[in-house]
């Protein structure tokens, strides 16, 4: 309006005293709280610094492992004596091969045949993963029997342990895992260069083993990975929809606050909580297997709906109402108005609450081991409904462990998980940067 | 009109739904939000190929009239209209009428510039797509092109069809929205204050444009600014608290109109 009656208060020209305000009081306010920030950001970074060092700091010599290069004689008289391989492939699988590589390691240290004491020992400096390691070798190419091969094998654990010297040697002999006269013979190959350290693929593709050598993450990274998938695919639609559906089509009553209000608390709900609905709904009710990716992925999407539907919730309202008004005032139907113009607007916000969700999922336990999921499982899942573990899990196991070469372990699986949600993180952050650019 | 009896306004009303020269006709257009009442029985008609203007203080139900002409009060939880309004003689809270319909032929432009955060192109075609208006590209451009034109803004753009339609300025962005609006051929277009956020270059630009849309479409604008209801229309109502208070021609309404109250509002005395 262009008649506008101002207050009468200030005359121009007039000089009225200044009232004290406490300019200087209010500067000092926000200085306080500018230094509060800082501190409570740096109080953060510390931690964060703390955890990564400390996980790190133990964890990297689990991405090495030991192995022993030796020249081994695949010798017929200890693989097939009596010849029968032709006509019975079985022996090939049944051989005794941990006495080639132990007689490869007696060789190249010079030890006598019959010294049965000192061949005992030897047999102990290497993994018994080799027997798996040759016999791959002999059952591929049954051709290199008879013939010597330059082959690295596995060391054991503790030799590995010693190797990395993370074994107290000062400690009398009989109260550690290596003998001084293993430790001899480590050091005397070390120089003949024999022993040496590798990069540790084991630990990314391995299965479960008692043997922390031959233990690897393989079969709970698989299964990590179907239950993200499972919960990805299961929570982010369904999760979605419930949102739209509740935010903007439900008439608000009684009943939709109740329903807000249930979906609030779920998502406060203890996840072990979650687990014990997995047992008695999806195992002993539906009949699903044990130890199945399929149920732990069903159980990690109940408990991350709650966050998703609560994020997207939020990021639907933060869409301009105007811009619904825009669509519909086109003669857009509420649907088209909603997936047109809403969905994407609101989508990064969604996938923040996905992916904190996912992560989430991903780091969760306790309701996994409720449904089975800590169990020693070897073989590699083919699908969800096989057994298998999860990341977590596995460190939780690992960690449970007495050797030492399990302590490194513990903390490289966790390396490996963080690899996994920062992975998972910058795949959201990308998606997120690409619908945000689109705008 | 006060002077007629109910008998008499309401014969002369039914007449008037069948007068073509009456594009819309509310007739006893009462609107309650909840329990409270924001309109109360208004009778006012929108003339074929005219500006009509609402003009009065704040909070009268100007907004909430303008909105029940293409039923834009729907999207409001617990909004309630009663009464009858017609679009060239057919009532349009009537069941048998799809809104989506309706909101094609009755286009809206807001007070605040509301272009989609995508590029001007898909600003102007995503109406015309929706409601099935092109056949192929080359007719989009045109549309486009056409609707881009009419609300003067082809000149400015043509360059950055495909940049972000909010990067346009102020005055921009509104006359982009009003090729929006254009852009699916309406029959009447309805305008809430469209020149309240802009700068009184952008609003000449804006009023040259209703000027001009006259001759195409029937408009309906809400304004605070007297001058500009002076300026754009031929016809003004003018409400206060909730009721109509007069509608005239708008020269009348600004130089002799009927009731005090309009008067006063028009001499700045209240609002
Ligand atoms: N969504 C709503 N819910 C409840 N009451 C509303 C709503 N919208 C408007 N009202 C009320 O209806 C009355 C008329 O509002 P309206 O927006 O139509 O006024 P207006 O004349 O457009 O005012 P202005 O010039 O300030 O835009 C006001 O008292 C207002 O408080
Ligand atoms: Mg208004």
């Amino acid at each position: 309006m262009s008649q506008v009656v101002t207050p009468t208060a200030t005359v121009p020209g007039a000089r009225t005293p200044r009232r004290d305000i406490g300019l200087k009081k209010r500067y000092a306010a926000e200085r306080r709280f500018r230094a509060y920030g800082i501190a409570a950001l740096s109080f953060g970074l510390i931690f964060l610094f703390v955890l990564l060092w400390s996980v790190v700091s133990k964890g990297y010599t689990a991405f090495q492992q030991t192995g022993v290069t030796l020249a081994v004689e695949f010798s017929e008289k200890i693989i097939d004596p009596q010849n029968q391989r032709a006509s019975n492939p079985q022996v090939l699988l049944t051989a005794n091969y941990p006495v080639l590589a132990r007689n490869a390691l007696a060789n190249a240290l010079g030890v006598a045949q019959n010294d049965r004491a000192k061949q005992k020992e030897l047999g102990q400096m290497l993994s018994d993963g080799v027997r798996s390691q040759l016999r791959d070798m002999v059952v591929a190419d049954p051709s290199i029997i008879g013939k010597t091969k330059t082959v690295t094998l596995l060391a054991a654990g503790d030799i590995d342990s010693a190797f990395k010297g993370q074994i107290n040697l000062s400690v009398p002999q009989e109260n550690r895992k290596v003998s001084d006269q293993q430790v001899g013979w480590m050091n005397k190959l070390a120089e003949a260069g024999a022993l040496a350290k590798h990069f540790n693929t084991g630990i990314f593709f391995n299965g479960a083993s008692s043997r922390p050598e031959a233990a690897g993450v393989g079969v709970a990274l698989i299964g990590s990975f179907y239950m993200m998938l499972i919960v990805l695919v299961l929570s982010l639609p369904i999760g979605v929809a419930a949102s739209i559906y509740l935010e903007e089509f439900a008439p608000k009553n009684r009943f939709t606050d109740l329903i807000e209000v249930n979906i609030n608390n779920l998502a406060a709900v203890p996840s072990i909580v979650y687990g014990l609905l997995g047992l008695a709904v999806f195992i002993n009710f539906m009949g699903l297997p044990r130890s199945a990716s399929l149920v732990g992925g069903f159980v990690l999407t109940l408990m991350t709906l709650p966050t998703i539907i609560i994020a997207t919730r939020a990021a639907l309202k933060a869409v301009p109402p105007s811009i619904r008004a825009a669509a519909l005032g086109l003669g857009a139907s509420k649907m088209q108005t909603i997936f047109h113009h809403v969905l994407p607007l609101a989508m990064p916000g969604i996938l923040t609450g996905t992916i904190i969700g996912l992560a989430h999922a991903l780091g969760e336990t306790a309701p996994l081991l409720l449904i089975g999921m800590v169990a020693f499982v070897a073989n590699f899942p083919t699908t969800p409904m096989d057994p298998s573990t999860a990341l977590p899990v596995q460190i939780y196991m690992w960690a449970n462990e007495a050797e030492r070469a399990f302590v490194e372990r513990t903390s490289g699986a966790i390396i490996i998980l963080l690899l996994f949600l920062i992975v998972m993180n910058v795949g959201a952050i990308l998606l997120r940067r690409r619908f945000e650019r689109r705008w | 009109m006060n002077m007629m009896t109910e008998a008499a306004v309401e014969k002369a009303l039914d007449q008037r739904m069948n007068d073509l020269s009456y594009k819309m006709i509310g007739k006893d257009v009462s609107v309650y939000y909840g329990e409270k009442r924001a309109l109360f029985d208004v009778n006012l008609n929108v003339r074929q190929n005219t500006v009509t203007a609402l003009i009065g203080p704040s909070g009268c139900g100007k907004s909430t009239f303008l909105r029940t002409l293409n039923r834009m009060n729907d999207t409001i939880d617990n909004c309630r209209v009663t009464g009858r309004i017609t679009l060239d003689g057919d009532d349009i809270y009537d069941p048998s009428i799809d809104v989506v319909e309706l909101r094609a032929r009755v286009g809206m432009v807001f007070q605040k510039p509301n272009p989609f955060p995508k590029s001007i192109y898909e600003n102007i075609s995503y109406g015309p797509r929706i409601h099935g208006l092109a056949r192929s590209k080359a007719d989009m451009d045109q549309i486009v092109e056409a609707s881009l034109q009419r609300a003067g803004l082809w000149n400015e753009v043509k360059d950055r069809l495909q940049e972000s339609g909010t990067g346009l300025s102020g005055g921009q962005q509104q006359r982009l929205c009003i090729a929006r609006a254009i852009a699916v051929s309406p029959e009447v277009i309805l305008m809430d204050e469209p020149c309240s956020a802009l700068d009184p270059i952008a609003t000449a630009k804006v009023e040259e444009l209703i000027h001009e849309l006259r001759s195409n479409y029937t408009i309906v604008i809400v304004t605070h600014s007297m001058q500009q209801a002076a300026r754009v229309s031929q016809r003004t109502a003018m409400f206060h608290l909730g009721q109509l208070v007069e509608e005239n021609d708008t020269d009348k309404m600004f130089t002799n109109p009927d009731d005090q109250r309009t008067q006063d509002y028009i001499m700045g005395r209240f609002g």
